[in-house]
């Protein structure tokens, strides 16, 4: 069946109001992650069989307490019902409401109900709302907001299959609106009604309050609309606060006609006691960087196993590829330039799974708010705000989902300094040129018998990073001006056991959201510099298996060695090359040498390439064993000296060049994205360039 | 105020605020009550229209309470 044809239905509600579960019960496994056109906001969309030949499409909107939005999620909620006759404008709504907590969850319903959409409320955690003692009369809340009211529980599945049937049935608008607009304003009302042809006030009354929501309309119609505000002494603060007063008012008096016991607030006895433990004045840091250190821990070692078998089967299939194709340029772009880059991006789905299934399991059990709520004060201190934890948290995995994560921060200032900040952060692709120059030039001893060396150093970069993005930060706070107050209005909802299948489809989804996302540029990426690795000027390459046959004719060497030494003078020779013969002076005094530099080059857009680079140069080969690559490092000898080329101070210069480095092509393109411009990542990448530059050039000068 | 007590609100020192705590449920005539603070005594959480809510000192000090 066409999609056009299916019933459109939208889940709306607060956060924390179950619609998600709501969601996964309704869809099952049929769900569809994309974005709302124009904006990277995540849209869930999924289809459910409501009955006979009745297809529905239904659309998990971001959660939102109001029409009046305060982060870019719930202005797409906004958006969404601002334009009556645009693609997602549903055709019946379902309204998703904690039952325990109904006064601010109808809140937005009787907005809803205002715009003339066909609405059902379903009542969440009816279970919750039992135990508390709460007793409600349905029908009467039926018959006074005319609408169908059902109960159910998102988490157990029940009252589904009546949702289902509730839903397939013909579904018409309520007739009780809740709020007219103040008559002196009525004339404005009625103009924009006309101008516009809308039947509803409400809708009017929100063209008037809203005009930058109406992003279908043409901005000379924007601006009318504004000139029109303005000529009339509209206050759009004014009047919405007087509009929530109003619809309080009403949904008080419903509340007191249809709930015939109130709850008694024993039921979260439970949920303060654990508040007490976990944002103790100590006991609540302690157990957060516990819980730090837990996520670290399996990031960084349970992640291994599965990455290192992608790693390897991954390299097998290239091996495989090249004995099965017959040799040419096209067939070689395929082993070795299109299935390592596939290679390179599902090679980090093991520590995204993880990551996301930790912060999942925070955001479903309520402890995520209680960690913004511990972090808030200090992060503000260096403009960022409890919010922006989460973000950082996901940079040591990748940036990528962890700069789409920033779209729960409402300011603008903290969001962008959230944004400029997460890529120092050491992110997993950083770990294996940390791993192979650590163990280069780091002595494999222990210090007081019990921590190691090297792991006492891997820690040390990871803290670099860190202090980098705070006190980054710190200044961006000061350059930066304000365009509006920073707040945290934020729910701390009750703690609950987290629903496994939930955490599993976020795992699913942010997986996706990364391999596709991030994907496609990282294999763009790796396409490109395979090409400029692999080809140079004609005359040079095509004669290079001669040429280094006529070199090493004396040398005795094996078939293999030969290979290799042809593969080294082909990358020496290639675009590549040529670019990090240039740049030689350049990185000289870093310690670096023009071998160097062609990793430095390569490694540009995505950092971890340089282990690949260095293995090519080195004239490895194919294999990728690190203890191969490790032995290869550590006997070249700087010419100029006569000692090894690798010194403890080119070692940490490296190191510290790629903590602070901004070599990711997909994070910029993300940053792009997400602030709209290209102003942003081209001054981060300055700014983190030329601290990588300068921080790793004093380094070397240090210690050499 | 302090941990543990409660108070009615009586209305607003901050238009812009305001509209997003009314949204929030902070209503005039309702009670609010202070549950506890941060370990370093910012932001604070309050119990409002029958649910939990962590707000900041700043935001906090622009809802006036009836004495």
């Amino acid at each position: 069946m066409a999609t056009d044809t299916k019933v459109k239905i939208a889940l709306v509600g607060k956060p924390n109001s179950g619609k998600s579960s709501l969601f996964n019960q309704l869809t099952g496994l049929n769900q569809k992650i994309g974005n709302f056109p124009g904006v990277t906001v995540d849209k869930r969309t999924g289809s459910c069989q409501l009955g006979e030949g009745i297809a529905a499409e239904i659309i998990d909107l971001p959660g939102t307490y109001s029409l009046y939005p305060r982060t870019l999620d719930e202005k797409v909620v906004a958006e969404i019902f601002a334009d009556d006759r645009g693609r997602h404008y549903p055709e019946k709504i379902v309204l998703v409401a904690d039952a325990t907590n109904l006064k601010n969850c109808l809140l937005l319903l009787t907005q809803l109900v205002d715009l003339g959409l066909p609405t059902i409320l379903a009542l969440n955690m009816v279970d919750l709302a039992a135990k508390s003692g709460q007793s409600i009369d349905i029908k009467n809340l039926e018959k006074q907001l005319d609408l169908p009211v059902v109960m159910i529980n998102a988490r157990k599945g029940m009252g589904i299959d009546r949702l289902r049937s509730l839903l397939s049935a013909p579904l018409s608008p309520s007739s009780k609106l809740v709020y007219h607009p103040e008559p002196e304003i009525k004339p404005l009302i009625e103009e924009i009604k006309n101008r516009f042809h809308l039947h509803s006030d409400y809708r009017a009354y929100q063209f008037l309050q809203q005009p930058d929501n109406l992003t279908f309309l043409p901005v000379a119609d924007r601006n009318y609309i504004r000139d029109l505000a303005k000529k009339n002494n509209f206050f759009a603060h004014k009047y919405q606060g007087a509009e929530t007063v109003k619809r309080y008012g009403f949904i008080q008096d419903l509340l007191n006609k249809v709930i015939i016991r109130t709850p008694n607030e024993g039921w979260k006895k439970v949920s303060y006691r654990i508040d007490k433990v976990l944002t103790h004045k100590i006991g609540g840091y302690v157990i957060f960087f516990a819980v730090l250190f837990l996520i670290f821990q399996s990031i960084f070692a349970w992640a291994q196993i599965p990455m290192d078998f992608i790693d390897r089967s991954f390299a097998q299939l290239s091996s495989k590829l090249d004995a099965i194709f017959p040799s040419g340029p096209f067939f070689e772009l395929i082993s070795h330039g299109i299935v390592p880059g596939i290679g390179g991006i599902v090679i980090f789905i093991p520590q995204i799974a993880i990551l996301f299934a930790f912060i999942s399991v925070f955001e479903e059990t309520g402890y995520m708010s209680r960690v913004v709520f511990l972090m808030d004060k200090i992060m503000r201190k260096f403009g960022l705000s409890g919010k922006s934890v989460v973000p950082l948290m996901s940079g040591w995995a990748c940036a990528i989902p962890a700069i789409m994560a920033t779209r729960t921060i409402e300011n603008w200032k903290d969001r962008l300094i959230t944004i400029f900040v997460t890529p120092f952060m050491s992110c997993s692709a950083r770990l294996p040129v940390f791993t192979i120059l650590v163990a280069l030039i780091i002595p494999d001893t222990k210090i007081w018998g019990f921590f190691n060396y090297q792991g006492l150093v891997l820690m040390g970069l990871y803290l670099l990073g860190f202090l980098a993005a705070i006190l980054s930060a710190l200044v961006m706070k000061m350059i930066i001006k304000a365009r509006e107050r920073s707040y945290l209005i934020m729910e701390m909802p009750t703690y609950k056991m987290p629903k496994w299948s939930n955490v599993g489809f976020q795992i699913i989804e942010k997986t996706k959201a990364f391999v596709f996302e991030a994907g496609k540029i990282i294999l763009a990426i790796s396409i490109i510099l395979y090409v400029l690795s692999s080809y140079g000027p004609p005359q040079v390459m095509n004669a290079a298996n001669e040429t280094v046959r006529k070199e090493t004719a004396s040398q005795q060497l094996t078939e293999a060695q030969i290979q290799d030494r042809i593969a080294s003078y082909k990358l020496e020779n290639s675009y590549a090359g040529r670019l990090g013969k240039t740049l030689e002076p350049l990185i000289r005094p870093l310690g670096y040498d023009w071998k160097i530099g062609i990793a430095l080059v390569t490694s540009f857009a995505a950092r971890e390439v340089f282990v690949g680079t260095i293995a090519t140069i080195y004239s490895i080969g194919s294999t990728d064993d690190q203890a191969t690559i490790k032995e290869r490092l550590r006997s070249e000898i700087n010419p100029d000296t006569g000692k090894p080329r690798y010194t403890l101070a080119v070692g940490l210069s490296l190191l510290v060049f790629y903590t602070f480095a901004m070599q990711c092509m997909s994070t910029l393109a993300v940053v792009k994205r997400e602030t709209k411009s290209w102003h942003w990542p081209l001054i981060q990448l300055v700014y983190m360039s030329a601290l990588a530059y300068f921080s790793a050039l004093v380094v070397y000068q240090f210690l050499k | 105020m302090a941990p543990g007590e409660t108070a009615v609100i009586s209305g607003f020192t901050d238009e812009l605020i305001s509209v997003k705590l009314l949204e929030m449920g902070f209503l005039p005539g309702t009670a609010v009550r202070f549950n506890f603070k941060a370990p370093l005594g910012d932001p604070i959480c309050v119990s409002v229209s029958g649910y939990d809510l962590s707000l900041r000192l700043e935001e906090a000090s622009t809802i006036s309470i009836v004495n």
